[in-house]
């Protein structure tokens, strides 16, 4: 294996499509008109020599290494910042050129600290590759003048340093974070000799802006800005190319490897989700996989306060299947059911799935998108047609007009945003409804035309009430409609929309959003600007996560369609997915009424074609969900669960109601790579294996396709699929695959947006969205382009209804949770990296009015009751909350947050209202009892864990829970 | 199952649904709902709540028990309890 290395262009590609040609060093070299002679001379054959250029960063011109000759011109100019012209003949060697750039490298040397041997980047420094290519031999003016060998490092950063002595003052790292990053942390201070990167205000760069995402570090051309893991452990020997397994974008990264280790995560050029960007997420916090707490043996016991006992792979899995026959033996087939991860591969939730149907011979199969997008499944399919997003991540950079609605890309999304604040620096509009000031709406050259601040839990009636100025004010995309949608369904829709009742001036009271605002958004996003009038949605887990999250996702289709804003690039209705593979979770078959492919379990056609195919009777009704399963529990129709991958007992509201599930079950058995909070209930611990320690695919938001690739083995002996075959065969039900590509055959074979889907293929392309088959042999990166995949459009009422977390003299606040761009989801892997210096607890966000009136100050710990229970956290006031709304993380299983948040949920889904808690905040002086127990029952759990008995009686486990 | 969660439940789809200009489209649309995404357990837990008539706890939309009147035999199909012994 080798390391994989890419070309550097040099300037960006240019998309026009009208080409130039010209001739560099006597090669003729046709290019699109605006490329740069740098990037032209790479076509024709020809690296130029350059320090301050690199194709992720506009030219800039300064650093005078990349000098030409031009025939016909007077001069040597910057061969970055000259674009390629008919005709031109260029000349890139000459005794003069070589002369100029042996100067100017022999500048740059005489302050840079000769320590090449021991410099960490030795080798793999551009500043001395291109010290050689000039054919630097001497440098007169010695070494004994002014320099900054002496300059201290800046090591404040977990995961890189900074050392000014390397530094030439290439610009590149700040350009890297205004451009590629739009953070704008960098600068240059200082003037001539005195210049050098500044974080902040000259700040050390952990108390700067700065948000790790690694973009200067990839950028600089030196050792100056450098991962600790190279400083520390030298630099691999080879790479691997595969996906990240943080949030949905799906970043293509390099794996860069030393024999089994990992060295560091670069993202991958050619990756088409990031091209080349990552975030402080994927590029950085990797080190769980290697973490102390990861568990590598199989364990049983017969009771949760039991001790758990190490057994072999063999009898741990014959123990779990031998448990779920019992239980189905004496209670009934359906009493059993499994939940699958959308951190875990396609391959591997195809495979739970199949073990249910075909094994457990249920349909009790659910997965963890049922509390972040089923929503989006269910109201895209019903309007659209398909439960996917429409289009590319590119296609932001042709959106005229962005509408962010209930999302906070620069925190859950980071790559993604980069993109989309690229773009609206460019000059496309941005609108943000949300009910927090959240960094799109003003961060350094970004300032969002209108920011609808909507109360919690309104979205129905702030998304109704546009498509109301949409059809009262005449922007309908009439032609389109009359085209491409149900001409009834539109009819009465437009009649509903229209009612006065509809209004932005009749809902401002419930919304909270100044009707004048709304209309003047709404117009900007139905007309656009100047003539341009791409308009795009995105939207995130503050539009699903409420009792009426699929009617926002519905009201959502039906504004893109109402203005013609499908089917083709820079516009579109784009759900921003939680987990790195919601998509292909959900694509997978892992909803309790779905087949593989969105085919519902009681369509025969569908259901012969799986039952053939895996020799079994399938069942037509639909298994229960994840909260059913919860309910039928307790009701104690519900006894055996295989919960992979997820972390249930953290992540699903009202966690009192969900331990009570569990603890009502006789055999949990939990599959994950750490003994998570859901373990701690189970009677069976199956270890997993971390993204790097496995062959698959991940799918993205975007529909993307992407290799997962196993750089290393897995520590527990097992990837997840082979635990998940053992399983199936221990229950008797044969599985045989050899490797991954196999069961993706299958897949392919058995879904049809899927036919053409198959390893090689992506190895070919770099990643497939889907739908791939015969009809898009090369998959389809925008949907519905000359129809809908349901035939015609359909248009359906959204009437709104208020949520019955209505804020009372009790609970007179409402609470909303989200994540912060430093931790994931549940926290079980940043929280066992670096991350945590950069938030490290979870806090409480509320407005100073609020805290005012409670007497709460920074810092004090406060407790926050709901109807559903207490936690106390510490508060931060901040005015990015609106007064009367509060805001919390869940990213720290002893904060409790879901120890608050109630069972209310989404009215077709069963998603989870996260969004909305009515909750009352006041100062405390100690933890919550919930907190408390807590802390008692973690400390039991973890001696059980080390095979000790529990150190006091347990707590909240002393429930009569036993295996059978 | 808890039957006050599952007549909540309905109630949403109902309330949803209500919305709907065409009143037997909108029946059949709830009770579609529920025969699509409900699991048997828990239709039949409405369908005999619904037939006990208990009047306690929460009370169950009028278009709701219309709609399981209507389109009552679609949504008994598949309820009989399946495999051996069952928990109550």
């Amino acid at each position: 294996m080798s390391m994989i290395q890419e070309v550097d262009y040099g300037t960006p590609r240019s998309t026009s499509e009208t080409l130039v040609t010209l001739e560099v060093d006597g090669v003729e070299v046709s290019v699109p008109q605006g490329t740069m002679l740098m990037r032209a001379a790479v076509d024709a054959g020809v690296m130029i020599p350059k320090l301050c250029a690199t194709d992720s960063l506009e030219p800039f011109g300064s650093c005078r290494l990349c000098l030409v000759e031009i025939e016909g011109r007077k001069g040597y100019p910057a061969s970055c910042t000259t674009p390629a012209e008919a005709g031109m003949k260029v000349r890139t060697q000459s005794p003069k050129l070589a002369d100029l750039r042996r100067g100017v490298m022999e500048l740059y040397i005489s302050d840079h600290p000769l320590d090449c041997l021991t410099c960490p980047t030795n080798g793999n420094c551009e500043l001395q590759t291109q010290a050689g290519v000039v054919g630097l031999r001497e440098v007169r003016y010695g070494f004994e003048g002014a320099n900054h060998f002496a300059e201290a490092k800046d090591e404040s950063n977990p995961y890189f340093t900074y050392d000014p002595s390397k530094c030439i003052v290439c610009n590149r790292c700040v350009r890297a974070c205004e451009e590629t990053q739009g953070t704008f942390a960098l600068t240059i201070s200082g003037r001539g000799f005195e210049s050098r990167v500044s974080p902040g205000q000259s700040q050390p760069f952990m108390e700067s802006e700065c948000v790790s995402c690694g973009a200067c570090v990839n950028a600089c051309p030196t050792a100056t800005l450098t991962e600790k893991t190279i400083v520390a452990m030298g630099q691999a020997d080879h790479s691997v190319i595969t996906t990240c397994a943080y949030c949905g974008v799906g970043c293509g990264f390099k794996a860069e490897m030393k024999g089994n280790e990992v060295v560091r995560m670069v993202p991958w050029k050619d990756g088409r989700a990031n091209e080349g960007h990552a975030c402080v997420k994927g590029r950085f916090a990797w080190g769980y996989a290697t973490h102390k707490d990861r568990m590598l043996k199989p364990m049983i016991r017969a009771k949760i306060t039991d001790p758990w006992q190490e057994v072999s792979w063999d009898e741990a899995l014959n123990h779990a299947a031998g448990e779920f026959r019992r239980i189905q033996a004496k209670y009934g087939r359906d009493s059993i059911g499994a939940i699958n991860s959308s951190r875990c591969t396609n391959e591997e939730t195809y495979l739970v799935q199949k073990l249910v149907r075909a094994a457990f011979g249920n349909n009790n199969i659910d997965t963890c998108a049922r509390v972040c997008h089923s929503p989006t499944g269910y109201g895209l399919k019903q309007t659209l047609g398909e439960s996917a997003g429409t289009q590319t991540f590119s296609s932001v950079d042709h959106a005229d007009v962005i509408l962010v609605i209930g999302a906070n890309p620069t925190d859950a999304h980071p790559v993604f945003a980069s993109r989309l604040k690229k773009r609206v620096r460019q000059g496309a509009k941005l609108i943000v409804v949300d009910p927090r000031t959240i960094e799109l709406v003003s961060s350094p050259h970004i300032k969002a035309d209108y920011h609808l601040k909507l109360r919690p839990g309104t979205n129905v009636a702030v998304v109704t009430a546009m498509a109301h100025v949409i059809v009262t004010e005449g922007l309908l995309d009439e032609a389109f409609i009359a085209e491409r949608c149900e001409a009834k369904a539109f009819t009465e829709w437009r009649e509903f929309v229209a009612r006065p009742a509809n209004s932005p001036e009749a809902t401002e009271a419930a919304t909270g959003v100044p009707a004048a605002d709304l209309r003047a958004a709404t117009r900007l996003y139905a007309t656009g600007v100047d003539g341009h009038k791409n308009a795009a949605i995105y939207y995130g887990l503050g539009v699903t996560e409420h009792s009426q999250g699929s009617t926002t996702v519905i009201g959502i289709a039906n504004l893109a369609m109402a203005t013609g804003n499908v089917g083709r690039e820079g516009v579109g209705v784009n759900p921003l997915r939680g987990q790195n593979n919601v998509q292909g979770s959900c694509d997978m078959g892992s909803f309790p009424h779905e087949l593989p492919g969105y085919r519902h379990v009681s369509d025969t056609t569908t259901r012969n074609l799986f039952e053939q195919h895996w020799g079994v009777t399938l069942q037509s009704e639909p298994g229960l969900r994840i909260p059913n399963m919860f309910e039928a529990a307790h009701d104690g129709s519900f006894k055996g669960l295989y919960c992979q991958g997820e972390d249930i007992v953290q992540s699903d509201p009202n966690t009192q109601h969900v331990t009570e599930a569990m603890m009502a079950m006789e055999c949990v058995v939990v599959q994950d790579i750490f003994l998570n909070e859901t373990a701690k209930y189970a009677h069976v611990f199956l270890p997993g294996a971390s993204f790097l320690e496995k062959d698959g695919t991940f799918t993205n938001a975007e529909r993307r396709i992407s290799r997962v690739t196993k750089v290393m083995p897995p520590k527990c002996g097992k990837a997840d699929w082979e635990v998940t075959v053992a399983l199936a065969n221990a229950l008797g039900y044969a599985m045989h695959y050899d490797h991954p590509s196999q069961i993706m055959d299958e897949i392919a074979s058995l879904t049809p947006t899927f036919t053409g889907v198959s390893y090689a293929k992506i190895e070919q392309l770099g990643s497939i969205q889907w739908p791939c088959n015969d009809k898009a042999p090369e998959g389809t990166p925008t949907m519905h382009v000359d129809g809908f995949v349901r035939g015609k459009g359909k248009f359906i009422i959204t009437q709104y209804v208020p949520t019955d977390e209505k804020v009372t003299r009790k609970y007179p606040l409402l609470l909303t949770t989200g994540r912060i761009l430093s931790q994931y989801n549940v926290g079980a892997q940043t929280r066992r990296t670096e991350n945590v210096q950069f938030y490290g607890e979870d806090i409480l966000e509320l407005h100073s009015h609020d805290a005012e009136e409670r007497g709460i100050n920074n810092g004090d710990w406060v407790g926050i009751e709901s109807r559903a229970g207490q936690t106390v956290l510490r508060a931060t006031i901040s005015e990015r909350m609106q007064p009367g709304v509060v805001y919390t993380t869940f990213h720290f299983p002893e904060s409790g947050a879901n120890v608050i948040t109630t069972d209310n949920s989404d009215w077709a889904t069963n998603c989870p209202e996260y969004k909305v808690t009515a909750v009352q905040v006041m100062p405390v002086a100690q933890p919550s009892e919930w907190q408390k127990s807590y802390q008692r029952f973690n400390t039991e759990q973890l001696a059980l864990a080390q095979g000790s008995a529990a150190p006091a009686p347990a707590s909240r486990a002393n429930a009569s829970v036993t295996a059978g | 199952m808890n039957i006050d969660n599952l007549v909540k439940m309905a109630n949403q789809i109902g309330t949803f649904f209500e919305a709907e200009p065409d009143r037997d489209q909108a029946l059949a649309d709830i009770a579609g709902h529920i025969k699509r995404s409900w699991e048997p357990r828990m239709r039949r837990g409405l369908l005999d709540h619904i037939d006990r008539d208990s009047g306690g706890g929460v009370q169950v939309k009028d278009i709701v028990i219309e709609s399981v009147r209507v389109h009552r035999e679609s949504l008994q199909q598949g309820t009989q309890p399946a495999g051996t012994k069952q928990a109550h």
